[in-house]
């Protein structure tokens, strides 16, 4: 059976290239599609599950008698739900993204618009980007400085280490409350955060990337009586740039969650951090959870875009095939 | 010495040796106590000479290659290339090398790679292309300097490395096995075309091989070496005609020169344990 459909695939030529094709993607998005669909229904459940007591206590006081349907019914729609539903969810990512503008005026001047859930991200995006760039740069440093020192070499991944064992949140509002009392404040405070958490990645993988040239490849450069600025660029960089990805990945998620962390302790009011943290004020669970989302979001373009310059690189390096 | 006359009555009275080694010792020390890889090793090189190192692993044939090229350094003994220390010899571009494997960077084009020592040793822009041009000529590589090593066959990438070895126009060759990897009728190929650019481009050659068909063919000198500790057993001069036609090997003198490396092997207690 298998065998003879395949066989009349084959002698459909380039149309049933075209066929094997689209199966292929079939096959490809069902699996996805199915385990979507399974968290999707057990998220209701687990919904209905929760906000369950609520409904039965509400009717209880008013007297009334639910039928099954109706307790359902009104547990998937409750105004602060313990856990809101996937479409309740959605339906409030909608209306700050597509149904906020961005940009408002206010006061005879055009601000962000704190209703606006991309202003938010806006908010917290930026102080991720520049400390993932300081973090980057901070990691390629320290690696360099490790494989070329024995002191450094000995000394830094300890430091590096026990700075990543420090709880974030115990660190940020120090960090943000001494930078404030010498008058910085704003991105640059964020982005320090940032970049604490994304330079140990970069770090880890920069040392093994340059080191990862082996003793054939070394000793060829000793052969022209190369240097070590020499051996570093023409050898130990390039060969480190497969890892420097790899950690980057990491590296610009790990700066996201710094910069989201970094507005909880000092009641920032712009930010995703922000939106949670007014969010669990208020018992305003689905602004929470369209919140989560977004940043979910955020983190996975950014490592899709890492992903992107990755394969751009690695392309144009002649490492892709 | 035999071999060509001609080129061979000019040098041995004016030219000082390329390589000279005297009583070389070489211990490395090792947790399981010292190796000796190379013992009282004397050897003379002259400019010219193609001189085959053979002999099972361990003898300190790579060793000994290593030590002219600097990578390692005796521990007794003295050695001179060009006359000079190999470290000097090194600072004067007096080698390439051409490692067992092709050892070529995998984000670097054939030219790009062939380049490499030319942008270390600070050649201008202009020099790099024309001897890139020049190298890959040398080794019928060209119109492939764009490809990248993955690109191209394994005997194509060694080619690749033998032109990056040449690309400075160092005087001394030396070669680790370089087609030790490759199958056989690559390396009769490689083996051909390395007799012609040695012909060619007049270099000396230090050769290390574990093949006695591959030493006598190319050879002038075929130097045998036994292992524990690692020392010269031999020394056989190779009097076969400087032209030679792969058919060569099936010659009785041919069989003559590979039959006495043979028995210098077997001399040297090399099977023995």
């Amino acid at each position: 059976m298998t065998d003879m459909s395949r066989t009349g695939v084959m002698r459909a030529g380039l149309g049933g290239g075209l066929t094997r094709g689209m199966a292929g993607t079939v096959h490809h998005v069902m699996p996805i599609l199915a385990v979507l669909g399974v968290i999707v229904a057990l998220w209701y459940a687990a919904s209905v599950g929760m906000n369950r007591a609520w409904t039965l206590d509400q009717a209880e006081r008013a007297g009334e008698e639910l039928s099954a349907g109706e307790v359902i019914a009104d547990a998937m729609n409750q105004e602060r739900p313990v856990l809101p539903t996937p479409h309740q969810v959605f339906a409030e990512l909608w209306e700050t993204t597509a149904g906020e503008p961005v940009m408002r005026e206010r006061r005879g001047e055009l601000r962000g618009n704190p209703r606006s859930l991309f202003f938010h991200a806006y908010q917290t995006l930026a102080p991720t980007l520049l400390g993932f760039l300081f973090g980057t740069t901070l990691g390629i440093l320290l690696a360099i400085g490790i494989v070329h020192n024995r002191a450094m070499d000995m000394s830094v991944m300890p430091w590096a280490i026990a700075s990543q064992t420090i709880p974030i949140l115990a660190i940020a509002p120090m960090v943000i409350v001494v930078l404030n009392s010498i008058g910085i404040e704003g991105l640059l405070p964020k982005s320090l955060i940032s970049a604490y958490l994304s330079f140990f990645p970069v770090v880890v993988g920069m040392v093994k990337g340059l080191r990862s040239p082996g003793a054939m490849d070394m000793d060829l450069l000793k052969t022209y009586s190369a240097g070590t600025l020499a051996t570093l660029l023409k050898l130990r960089l390039p060969a480190s740039v497969p890892y420097l990805f790899t950690s980057l990945k990491v590296a610009i998620a790990a700066a996201l969650v710094g910069a989201i962390v970094a507005e909880l302790p000092t009641g920032a009011r712009f930010g995703l951090g922000a939106r949670l943290l007014t969010g669990s004020y208020y018992g305003q669970t689905i602004q929470i959870w369209s919140a989560l989302f977004m940043a979910a979001i955020c983190a996975a373009a950014l490592v899709a875009l890492i992903g992107l310059a990755e394969r751009v690189t690695l392309k144009r390096m002649g490492l892709a095939r | 010495m035999a071999g060509d006359p001609a080129y061979r009555m000019a040098d041995p009275a004016t030219q000082p040796p390329v390589i000279e080694a005297k009583n070389l010792d070489l211990t490395f020390q090792t947790n399981d106590g010292p190796v000796h890889a190379l013992k009282d090793v004397n050897l003379q090189i002259d400019k010219g000479d193609f001189v085959s190192f053979i002999g099972p692993s361990g003898c300190g044939k790579t060793t000994f290659l290593r030590v002219i090229a600097a990578l390692e350094h005796p521990t007794g003994g003295e050695i001179t290339v060009n006359g000079m220390t190999p470290d000097e010899a090194r600072q004067n571009r007096a080698y390439g090398y051409v490692f067992q494997a092709a050892g070529l960077y995998p984000w670097r084009t054939i030219e790009k790679n062939v380049k490499l020592p030319l942008e270390i040793m600070g050649f201008s822009r202009a020099e790099q292309e024309e001897r890139v041009r020049n190298v890959l000529q040398l080794v019928d590589l060209e119109g492939f300097g764009k490809k990248y090593p993955w690109q191209l066959s394994g005997g194509m990438q060694q080619r690749a490395s033998i032109a990056r070895a040449l690309a400075f126009d160092a005087d001394l060759l030396l070669m680790d096995e370089p087609f030790g990897a490759l199958d056989e009728i690559v390396r009769d190929h490689l083996n051909e075309q390395l007799l012609k650019l040695w012909a060619r481009t007049e270099k000396t050659i230090g050769f290390v091989t574990h093949s006695i068909p591959e030493a006598v063919y190319l050879s002038t000198r075929i130097v045998v070496m036994s292992p524990r500790p690692g020392r010269i057993t031999d020394v056989i001069e190779n009097d076969l005609p400087k032209e030679r036609p792969l058919d060569i090997r099936d010659t009785p003198e041919f069989l003559e020169i590979a039959h006495r490396v043979r028995e210098g092997l077997r001399a040297g207690h090399a099977y023995d344990d």
